[in-house]
């Protein structure tokens, strides 16, 4: 049983826990990620550690409320306890003094992606931070960013805050040298974002996110394509050089499951949360 | 049933155990076979000649001794009947179902020789099922060692090694990497061959001895060996970490949506109960026309599984039927529920739809060569006889390795590169002092009782080890 230590809505819809979990801190790093169950008849979701405290023995993640699970997971409040966490899984990002480190975050991963953008900076990089959301409601830890970075730009697809889509990354680059960038968000941004690095020869990290079970090689549900090569998203990363990734398939597996993931959610919503009945408001 | 009164031996046919009508059974996931009734267990235990040099015992890998716990159930004394072969075997409830009896035990009953050998693991499976219904008896434990073992992986290689060394009094902690105990047999094995309440009960038997399970802890991540001996404190460790990575095909296509691993399918239909979608949380996305590529127990469990989730299923396996690896009692069954065969074929490439999911796959026909050295016939391809079947899902059961974590966190860990098993010898002790392994993470894919014979003898080296030890 894992006891949520603090509950914090980011935006609305994405929820940030932080969890008594003194052995997964412990052995926490950047860029791994924890398993989460709830519920006798919960199933297993993926969500990336966003930070983690060893002297309290905490770790925390975000989720954004998309479905069943992180709906059910939404309800819980301080003080409940999670059924089951497994973690830390996936491998450590490599952090070490790059140079000029670019990190892109966006939505609900822009959480996870400030661990990067501490760690980096932390290891004497120049930091620039990218925070990107759909609109200006759902840009999230902008005084984070700062605290952890020399340079944040805000982007927004409908550019109601700061530029709008990605373009004035092409120009940035254009007018500065990265050595490294690193990518956490939705398939399409860390696809876009490793298009526009790639003329430029800055390595570009990816967080791959395709559906995942047990997330520690079992099932391969989450294999992905790497240069041409069938690896498991859950042990050869999460994190891959973006430019070898065939982002284009990976989309396709993450839509496998969608009719039966929108029925859980329909079903989900009429009866108002999960069926153990622990979760009813 | 013959009468069995005056001479029993004289019976050469075995009692038949009940099992659902296949029409029935191929639509839900209850248990197949219904078990003896107390007067069917007499009825086959009659039949037992209690030799006096058992033979049977000998094709046990963990000599259970049948003849006695067989005596017992003549005699009706059923509790004293399950601690005779606790002695030996602490899961007799799972072995009793899926060893593969007719090739150990039962394969050397003297009454094979003049008709159907003893059912002993149906007689085993009495009284394990007798011990459910009537309650538990804890064995004695000895005093406390004060030395603590730390056990990786809750299959029944770890359980073994777990209950042994429990009941000797060192203290044990068992890691596992699932939220649910059990490996294989929670995982793999589906509810209507094991149900998962019969699974559930062997686990907390073997927490009721005094061993902590800690769930959801993968050995290599939150902690890895070297640590667990160092800082953790155990004075020595288990490894039964299981063959639990999946072989895919090569075949151009194979990231379609619809195609499964074995693995992917099974731990969703069995651990995560997909066939009770929406219900529980998992889904399963499943075709009507489903091909199982493979011809082992995995693909055999996988292929009734798609039968009862309402797909009709074609299994594809490269050799022919003589060759087939799964339990011939599972074939039967999976026949008689609607499974169809096609042999001497393989896969070459898969087709998908606009949304990228499969919608074909291309196969080329196999054809035998003589037999090798050690009489196994090889395949090779026919050239020129690719032919393309129309399907929605696939199933990939071609086998599984061991799951490389742990020999890749653990220093100096000898392996075998080519089969990526831990090397051990007779005794499961590896490379590493203090440091057993055994099961499927030593052998490859094997069987459970196997595992638990393994488990078995490291118990017993690892209590030398630690009485020993300073
Ligand atoms: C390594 C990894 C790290 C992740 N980290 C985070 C995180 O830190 N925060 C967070 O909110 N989410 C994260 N995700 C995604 C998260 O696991 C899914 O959002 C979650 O499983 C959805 O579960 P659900 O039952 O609520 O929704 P479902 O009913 O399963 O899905 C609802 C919607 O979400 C989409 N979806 C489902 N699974 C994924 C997935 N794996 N990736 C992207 N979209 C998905 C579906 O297509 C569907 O549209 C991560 C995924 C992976 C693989
Ligand atoms: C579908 C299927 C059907 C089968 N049918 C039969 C049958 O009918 N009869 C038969 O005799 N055999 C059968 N087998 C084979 C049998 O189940 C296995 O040989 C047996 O379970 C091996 O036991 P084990 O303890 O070595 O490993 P497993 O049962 O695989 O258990 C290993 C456990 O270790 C855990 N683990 C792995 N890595 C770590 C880690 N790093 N840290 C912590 N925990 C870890 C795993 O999660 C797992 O729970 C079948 C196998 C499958 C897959
Ligand atoms: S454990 Fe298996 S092989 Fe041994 S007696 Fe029982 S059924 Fe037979
Ligand atoms: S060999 Fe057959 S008849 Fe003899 S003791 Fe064993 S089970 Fe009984
Ligand atoms: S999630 Fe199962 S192998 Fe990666």
């Amino acid at each position: 049983m894992y006891k949520i230590v603090s509950k914090t809505e980011l935006v609305p819809k994405i929820k940030l826990f932080e969890v008594e979990a003194p052995d997964i801190a412990a052995k926490s790093h950047p860029g791994q990620f924890l398993i989460v169950i709830h519920g006798e008849k919960g199933e297993r979701i993926p969500l990336t550690i966003c930070g983690y405290d060893t002297k309290k023995g905490t770790v925390s993640f975000a989720f954004h409320e998309v479905g069943k699970t992180t709906k059910d997971l939404g309800k819980l409040e301080q003080g409940q306890e999670i059924d089951n966490i497994t973690g830390p899984l996936g491998n450590p990002s490599e952090i070490k003094k790059f140079g000029k480190v670019l990190c892109v975050g966006g939505s609900v991963m822009i959480a996870p992606l400030l661990l990067q953008s501490k760690a980096m900076k932390e290891a004497g990089n120049h930091v620039t931070t990218v925070l990107g959301a759909r609109s200006e409601p759902f840009i999230m830890l902008e005084d984070e960013a700062k605290k952890y970075s020399d340079q944040v730009y805000v982007a927004t697809d409908d550019g109601s805050k700061g530029y709008k889509g990605l373009d004035f990354l092409k120009e940035l680059l254009t007018k500065e040298k990265f050595d490294r960038c690193v990518v956490m968000g939705p398939v399409i941004l860390m696809k876009d974002v490793s298009e526009i690095t790639k003329p430029y020869n800055i390595p570009t990290m990816v967080t791959l996110t395709p559906i995942m079970i047990d997330g520690m090689g079992m099932c391969g549900v989450c294999r992905v394509t790497v240069e041409g090569k069938m690896l498991f998203g859950c042990v050869d990363g999460a994190e891959f050089d973006g430019h070898q990734v065939d982002f284009d398939e990976l989309i396709l597996r993450q839509r496998t499951m969608l009719p039966e993931e929108r029925l859980s959610s329909v079903l989900a919503d009429m009866h108002g949360g999960c069926k153990c009945g622990r979760n009813k408001a | 049933m013959a009468e069995t009164k005056p001479k029993p031996k004289l019976n050469k046919k075995a009692v038949e155990m009940a099992k659902q009508d296949p029409k029935v059974r191929a639509k839900n996931f209850s248990e197949v076979a219904l078990g003896y009734t107390e007067a069917e267990a007499q009825e086959e235990a009659n039949r037992c000649l209690q030799c006096p040099n058992p033979l049977c015992r000998q094709g046990c890998p963990v000599e259970v001794p049948i003849p006695q716990f067989i005596k017992c159930i003549k005699e009706k004394k059923y509790a004293e009947g399950i601690q005779v072969i606790k002695t030996k075997n602490a899961l007799p409830a799972v072995c009793g179902r899926v060893c593969p009896q007719e090739s150990q035990c039962q394969a050397k009953c003297v009454i094979g020789r003049m008709g159907e050998p003893v059912s002993i693991g149906r007689l085993e499976r009495f009284l394990a099922d007798w011990e459910r219904d009537n309650g538990y008896q804890l064995p004695p434990k000895e005093a406390s060692t004060g030395k603590k073992v730390a056990v990786i992986g809750a299959g029944p290689a770890g359980l073994t090694v777990a209950a042994d060394l429990v009941k000797l009094g060192h203290e044990i902690t068992m890691f596992e990497a699932l939220h649910i105990g059990g490996g294989v047999l929670s995982y793999g094995i589906p509810e209507f061959r094991l149900p998962k309440a019969v699974v559930n009960n062997e686990v907390n038997y073997v927490q009721k001895l005094g061993v902590d399970l800690r769930l959801g802890n993968l050995i290599g991540r939150i902690h890895t060996i070297p640590e667990l001996m160092k800082e953790g404190g155990y004075d020595a460790v288990f490894i039964g970490s299981g063959a639990g990575l999946p072989q895919f095909t090569d075949c151009p296509g194979e990231n379609l949506g619809g195609i499964y691993s074995a693995n992917e399918f099974l731990i969703r239909v069995n651990l995560m109960k997909a066939f009770q979608f929406p219900e529980y949380d998992t889904p399963i996305r499943i075709g009507k026309h489903v091909v199982v590529i493979g011809g082992g127990n995995v693909a055999m469990d996988c292929a009734r599984s798609s039968m009862r989730l309402g797909s009709s299923v074609c299994l594809l396996y490269r050799r022919s039927r003589d060759e087939l690896p799964a339990r011939h009692e599972e074939i039967e069954n999976a026949e008689e529920e609607g499974l169809v065969c096609k042999f001497l074929a393989a896969p070459v490439e898969f087709y998908g739809d606009s949304k990228g999911w499969v919608k074909a796959m291309k196969c080329i026909a196999m054809e035998l060569t003589e037999p090798d050295a050690r009489g196994r016939r090889g395949v090779k391809v026919v050239p020129g006889s690719e032919f393309v079947m129309d399907v929605d899902t696939v199933i990939i059961a071609i086998g599984q390795t061991p799951n490389p974590i742990i020999q890749r966190t653990t220093d100096g860990l000898q392996n075998d590169p080519r089969h990526g098993t831990i090397c051990v010898n007779e005794v499961g002790k590896t490379s590493l002092d203090g440091v057993y392994a055994g099961g499927d993470v030593a052998t490859g894919a094997a069987t459970v009782i196997s595992a638990m014979g393994a488990g078995k003898r490291a118990a017993k080296a690892m209590h030398e080890y630690l009485t020993n030890k300073k």
